[in-house]
């Protein structure tokens, strides 16, 4: 169960904090140019942000009391095969459709 | 172009993103839902925030007793690419009445971004006022489909029984969103230093190991990309 306080609180920051970022350079900052070694940095933070989100929830997944499941190991990398070669929609098509699959296989 | 075409041309362009942009704005819906919000708060997050990935970042780490402060660190960290959009347009729209712009980085979204600036390049006819209309154009699109995908997942997501295995849907989005991403070997340097340090930190408190892991891939990413540049230069 979620925390109503805590889910307001977030929401909240959440929405100044994600605008500011959206708003810096076109409202504030103008033409100025970022630093070299700030655009170095942030060309990596989704590569490294996202698989510290996807691994944890892989490898502990609640809906299982936190077991590791293989199906669910198999369906995603079948989604990260699919978005890799061909589009965002596959990878969700193909990483649902192959745990329901193996589910109703060995389940 | 006249701005009235560039908006609706704008409507145009980006209406095959309804595709993705319908389900994954239907499926956030579905999955908060699931983790406990009721539909007023799942419709807030959605109107407010108004920026998926980090939607469903602060969903999963709430509904994992995160503290508030890593879970607003994480769902930063994945809009922090929308700092590079912004710098992006201010070329094309910088113009602008501040407002104006107010209300374009309300609107600032992956997919409409990327088909504007994409346009603007190719299209060297185009007036100031003709790209702002057609930023609007293309985010006028997006966003009703957004709110509206949103409160029917909402909705219809109690109806949604367990077997389905619903909660996978979250990373599985975070896939589909980090694989294209992952098509350079420095970016999969960063991946597979960032997952491999989420595992060894799992047991640190208060989920920091999420932001250690993010950091360090940040880091390895970047200096792969040093040192391969300096490998380049011939010695």
């Amino acid at each position: 169960m979620i925390d109503a306080g805590d889910f307001w609180l977030l929401t909240g920051l959440m929405a100044v904090g994600t605008f500011a970022i959206r708003f810096s350079f076109l409202g504030l900052l103008g033409g100025r140019e970022l630093p070299g070694w700030l655009l170095l940095h942030l060309k990596y933070v989704g590569a490294a942000v996202f698989p510290a989100l996807i691994l944890p929830l892989l490898a502990w997944p609640a809906a299982t009391g936190g077991e590791t499941d293989p199906i669910r190991l198999v369906a995603a990398l079948a989604a990260f095969l699919a978005g890799m070669r061909l589009s965002v929609i596959w990878a969700i098509v193909a990483g649902m459709g192959t745990l329901y699959l193996l589910q109703v296989l060995f389940a | 172009m006249t701005p009235r075409a560039a908006f609706w041309r704008g409507y145009r362009d980006c209406a095959p993103f309804i595709l993705i942009v319908a389900p994954y704005s239907m499926l956030f819906g579905v999955v908060a839902r699931d983790a406990g919000l009721d539909v007023v708060q799942t419709m807030s997050m959605s109107v407010l925030v108004i920026a998926g990935a980090s939607q469903f970042t602060a969903v999963a780490l709430l509904q994992d007793h995160a503290p508030v402060l890593i879970a607003l660190l994480a769902s930063l960290a994945v809009n922090l690419r929308m700092a590079m959009y912004s710098a992006a347009l201010v070329p094309h729209v910088g113009h602008a009445r501040l407002w104006v712009r107010a209300v374009m980085a309300y609107l600032m979204v992956d997919q409409a971004f990327a088909v504007a600036v994409r346009t603007y390049e190719d299209r060297h006819d185009m007036t100031p006022a003709a790209k702002v209309a057609y930023y609007f154009g293309c985010m006028m699109l997006i966003c009703p489909f957004w709110y509206g995908f949103t409160f029917a997942g909402a909705v219809l997501g109690q109806a949604v029984p367990a077997s389905w295995s619903l909660d996978f849907a979250v990373p599985v989005c975070f896939i589909a969103l980090v694989a294209p991403l992952l098509r350079t070997g420095t970016h999969r340097v960063a991946a597979l230093v960032s997952g491999v340090a989420v595992l060894g930190f799992a047991w640190v408190p208060w989920s920091l190991g999420l932001i250690i892991a993010a950091l360090a891939g940040i880091v390895a990413g970047a200096q792969a990309e040093l040192w391969l540049a300096r490998r380049r230069v011939p010695a």
